[in-house]
């Protein structure tokens, strides 16, 4: 079961992905963003990570894409334009790329051959619990960091959208 | 007809290979690069940035499967913090930038050029 449910959640994954890539509106994007995340959320669930795949889905899937959502509605974006100004993207971005899946590909390939299978409910240590113990011991200061780190991040987000024009 | 007469009855008790997961991960990880690089729309740019992150965060959790070991999740539990204190400064500056350029077309963004 482990297999079917891996295969049809990646596909939904890559199927959300590629929607995202391909839609002209933002908003469109932004729904397809949030199928791959909570399709993401599922593999977290068979890889034994209750705690980030719930974290995925609330912050995720919740608070990140309502704030997408506010500023598509706040700024009335509509479907985007094409421009040909794109230059040297254009030509070069999609060999370079298929280079890097192919590449990446065959060195996870052959990195990762001998590894052992993952099973679902082989890992029992993602829980709550367990993520909350590691997190206020080990990972205690760059635990408080972040804290400061989202107080900056609050602030400067405050004062810009605050900002007069001149 | 249901989902069990379409495969043989072995079919169901395959497990999946670690690389799996890291070829997912590669596979979304370069569709984020695609759409950072050939879209316009300076919000969908935003959002590669996030797929990318979603991407190497499954990384990062599959190996903390792999070692059983619950590091890999703190590692992609503070990648989400970051990317949700990005995300906030982040619309802060498109809404910025729109306020000036009433533009959200990246080509528009070249009062830095030259």
């Amino acid at each position: 079961m482990d297999l079917v449910l891996f295969l049809t959640f990646a596909l939904i994954a890559v199927a959300c992905a590629l929607n995202m890539a391909l839609q002209r509106h933002p908003v469109s994007s932004a729904l397809s963003l949030v199928g791959v995340m909570v399709s993401l959320a599922v593999l977290y669930v068979l890889l034994g990570a209750e705690f980030i795949a719930a974290a995925q889905l609330v912050v995720y899937s919740g608070a990140i894409m309502v704030l997408f959502i506010f500023v598509i509605m706040l700024l009335n974006a509509g479907a985007e334009k094409m421009t040909k100004k794109a230059g040297t993207a254009h030509f070069l971005g999609f060999p370079l790329l298929v280079i890097l899946l192919a590449f990446s590909a065959w060195v996870i390939t052959n990195a990762t051959s001998a590894m052992k299978p993952v099973k679902f409910g082989a890992f029992t240590g993602g829980g709550p619990r367990e993520v909350g113990w590691e997190l206020f011991t080990r990972y205690l200061l760059p635990f408080e960091v972040t804290s400061i780190l989202i107080l900056i991040a609050i602030a400067g987000a405050y004062r810009l959208a605050n900002k007069e024009m001149e | 007809m249901s989902l069990y007469d379409l495969f043989p009855p072995e079919f169901f008790k395959l497990s999946v290979p670690l690389s799996a997961y890291l070829i997912l991960s590669a596979i979304l990880f370069t569709i984020g690069v695609a759409t950072f690089l050939f879209r316009r729309n300076v919000i969908t740019v935003f959002m590669a940035i996030e797929l990318m992150l979603n991407a190497v965060n499954l990384t990062f959790v599959a190996f903390s499967n792999h070692f059983g070991k619950v590091d890999g999740q703190i590692f992609s539990f503070f990648v989400m913090v970051v990317a949700a204190a990005e995300a906030a400064v982040g619309l802060a500056i498109i809404l910025m930038v729109f306020r000036t350029s009433a533009s959200l077309q990246i080509d528009d963004f070249d009062t830095l050029k030259n």
